[in-house]
Formats: structure tokens, C-alpha cells, sequence
């Protein structure tokens, strides 16, 4: 017990799961096992057992919506009688067209490039935690603590297309609105960011565990 | 190791690797990182409590605020308007506008005020030493779930998207809501760097478990 006497230490190589106790992944109590936390109530998993099924679901739900996202406009203008539809891409070419290359990088990443290599990542971290690869976890942990962190930055097209239809609501020279896009790309990031929610990060490390430390 | 004779409190597990450390008393402005995969775990900054508080209270006011002053204005065609978040939420809208503009109104409005509420709930007692009231674990809970949902700082990009796009059809300036829900923005970064989940519950814990 040499590093309990060394509160610096940790106990080298020994999780939560291998010391027989489970980690709160809400508010972060280490307890002996029970159903739920005793501190803030939530359901207590060593790990969660439906996270790779619930991740992979999402995961789907969320490619299949980028498909209609990406063929129907999403943003339907009338402007003094003459109907204009855009895509995605139709919109990020559009501000290419009128110089605004910034805008058009910013819009481009966030509803073409961001999605993708969201899909990728998880789908890639799924096939990492189901092969039980041993390479390289603290890399595939920080992939997907990025693909956390940006996924939420797929909406800004959204938001775009929604401030429009609603300021030029009021202006009768034009008229904005939303098409079948809009809502399936926003429902293509809702279901890619619970995708990644239902990710037990903790998977990626178990494989790890096992090998590395021969007790 | 003979685990039974750990007392599971006095341990922090990574969230993202589940490596077990000890606890400790951190120092001020001290951060305490997982030896495998460099995670916080924990961080201790001077008066914790009182600036989250401030940071909650600061931004349900900028919400509320935001969403009565003028948000933008539009000149085009002869008329000038302007408008207010909400006349922008109310403005009735064919096909999918009012869906679409209800669940951003969700996301930019509802969300982060609920999440700045159930967050004052939870800290208000804690701040003057109090125990925190009833379903105050439950009100947390909610708050850290309604985090990644609360999209503020993604709008003030997309408005300024939506500018560049309407400039061929109308001159548009912005109003005194744009600019409150930028200072929400700052906010949030400012809560953000205060913020200590394992903090707070530790000091929620002391209570229910007492």
C-alpha cells in the first residue's frame, strides 16, 4: 500500500474496473459496485454495456440523414418573383462566387469536411474498441475528444438558413425559406453528436489493460 | 493488491481511461492531470462557487436581455425594420420556417437558460455554505447534460455568415441582442476555465452522503 502512503502516486496501471470498484461517469465517485450512484444518482456502469450498440445506432441514423441533406436544397429564395434553390455545396460554391472565400471555407468545413471525418472517426474508434487494438489509445482518445468538441460546429448552416428565413420573412422584396435539408442536416448532427455521447471512452483503454500489465 | 482495503473515497478515476489515483487537497490555481492519458481530472481556483454563480446569473440576465432588445436591423427595399429575437421566432413563417426556427430558438434560448438556472438552483446555498436544496444532485446532473446542447457562440458564427449572404438583398446592422449574446459567449469561456465538476460534486457529496 506503499502509494496510498504517496498521494502523488497513482496506482500504476490499476483502473477502476481491474480494482473490482466502478467510476461514475457523471460526477466522477469511485464506488463499490451498485445499480446507482449513491452521490448523484445516475446509472453506475463499470462500462456502459449498450454503449457500442447505442454509438453504432446513432452512428447510422446520423449518415443516413447527411444523405437527404446533401440532395434536397436547403435554402429556397425568391427574390422578385424568380425561385432559386441551393444545396449544401450549391451555398458554400455560391459564397465562393461572390468572393467571400472566408465565409465559404468556414461554412465548407463545417457542413461538408466536419460531418465526414465525424463519421469517420467514429466508425473507426468503433472498429478500434470491436478489433481490440492495442496501438496508439491515447491518439484514438484524443480523436475523439476532438470529434466532441467540433461536432456541435455542424450547425452553423443550420442557424445560417434559419436566421435568413426568419429576417427576410420581414422584408417583402425576397423571400427565404428552409427546405427538407435543413432539418435532416440538423437531425444528421443531433444524431452524430449522441453518437459520440454514447461512446464509452473508456473502452478504447481496456485492451490495453489486459496485455501491458502482466500481474 | 488486496483492493478491498481501498476506501473507494479517497480515489479519483479518469473519466476517459478510468485509471485510479489518489485524491488529494489540491492547491489553488493547481491541476491535478491522470498519469496515463493527461485527462483533468480536477483543478482548484480561488472562489470556484462564487464566479460559476456569477457566470450563471450573468448570462440568464444577457438570455432575457437578448431576446427583447432589437437582434438586427434591415433596410431593403424602402423600409427599414427591426427586429427582436422574438418577433423572429413569432414571425410566421410558410413550410418549414417555424420548425426549423423553434429548434433553433431551443438551442440558443431555452437550453442555455434553462441550463443557467438549474445551475444558480444548484450553487446559490453551496455559495453562502448552505445545504444545497432538494434535487440539487438531479438539477446538476441536468445542467452538465444540456452543456454540449447549448449553442450560443455556433449562432453568433452563423450570424455573421448570415450577414454575408443577405448582403446583395438588404443592408443589415446589428443590434445591442447580437451584442449580449456575444458577452454570452465570453461568459461561458470565463465559466468554462472555472469550472470543476469533481469540486462541485465533492461539495455536493458532503451533504447527501453526511
Amino acid at each position: 500500500m506503499d502509494n496510498l502512503a504517496n498521494p502523488r502516486k497513482t496506482y500504476a496501471g490499476l483502473t477502476a474496473r481491474k480494482a473490482g470498484l466502478i467510476a461514475c461517469t457523471t460526477c466522477g465517485l469511485v464506488e463499490h459496485p451498485r445499480e446507482i450512484c449513491q452521490r448523484c444518482g445516475a446509472a453506475l456502469h463499470s462500462r456502459d454495456p449498450q454503449s457500442f450498440q447505442k454509438t453504432l445506432a446513432w452512428l447510422i441514423a446520423g449518415m443516413i440523414f447527411f444523405i437527404p441533406a446533401n440532395l434536397y436544397p436547403m435554402l429556397i429564395t425568391n427574390t422578385f418573383g424568380t425561385e432559386q434553390k441551393s444545396t449544401i455545396i450549391g451555398g458554400v460554391i455560391e459564397l465562393i462566387e461572390y468572393k467571400s472565400y472566408f465565409v465559404a471555407l468556414v461554412v465548407g468545413v463545417a457542413s461538408i469536411v466536419v460531418p465526414l471525418a465525424k463519421f469517420a472517426v467514429i466508425g473507426l474508434l468503433l472498429a478500434s474498441i470491436r478489433g481490440r487494438w492495442q496501438s496508439n489509445p491515447y491518439q484514438r482518445l484524443h480523436l475523439y475528444e476532438i470529434t466532441e468538441f467540433i461536432g456541435r460546429w455542424s450547425m452553423i448552416d443550420v442557424f445560417v438558413v434559419a436566421i435568413l428565413a426568419a429576417l427576410i420573412q420581414l422584408n417583402f422584396v425576397a423571400s427565404v425559406n428552409p427546405g427538407v435539408a435543413a432539418i435532416s442536416f440538423a437531425l444528421s448532427v443531433i444524431f452524430t453528436m449522441l453518437s459520440a455521447q454514447s461512446l464509452d471512452q473508456r473502452l478504447i483503454w481496456d485492451s490495453m489493460n489486459e496485455t501491458s500489465n502482466h500481474e | 493488491m488486496n483492493t478491498a482495503s481501498i476506501d473507494p473515497s479517497e480515489l479519483i478515476a479518469c473519466p476517459n481511461c478510468d485509471l485510479l489515483h489518489a485524491a488529494r487537497q489540491i492547491s489553488e490555481g493547481e491541476r491535478l492531470r491522470c498519469a496515463r492519458c493527461g485527462t483533468k481530472l480536477a483543478s482548484s481556483r480561488p472562489n470556484a462557487i462564487d464566479r460559476l454563480l456569477a457566470s450563471a446569473v450573468t448570462n440568464a440576465i444577457l438570455i432575457a436581455g437578448a431576446l427583447f432588445f432589437p437582434f438586427i436591423q434591415l433596410d431593403g427595399g424602402g423600409t427599414r425594420q427591426s427586429a427582436t429575437l422574438i418577433d423572429a421566432v413569432s414571425a410566421f413563417g410558410g413550410g418549414l420556417t417555424t420548425p426549423l426556427v423553434l429548434v433553433v430558438a431551443a438551442f440558443i434560448i431555452v437550453i442555455p437558460f434553462m441550463r443557467a438556472s438549474a445551475l444558480i438552483y444548484t450553487l446559490w446555498p453551496l455559495r453562502f455554505g448552505r445545504a444545497p436544496y432538494q434535487g440539487a444532485a438531479r438539477a446538476f446532473r441536468f445542467a452538465n447534460i444540456l452543456k454540449p446542447w447549448s449553442m450560443a457562440e455556433i449562432f453568433i458564427i452563423g450570424v455573421v455568415v448570415a450577414l454575408v449572404k443577405i448582403a446583395g438583398i438588404a443592408q443589415v446592422s446589428l443590434g445591442p441582442a447580437f451584442w449580449m449574446l456575444t458577452a454570452i459567449v465570453l461568459v461561458l469561456l470565463l465559466e468554462n476555465h472555472n469550472f470543476c465538476r469533481w469540486t462541485i460534486w465533492q461539495t455536493l457529496g458532503k451533504h447527501t452522503q453526511a
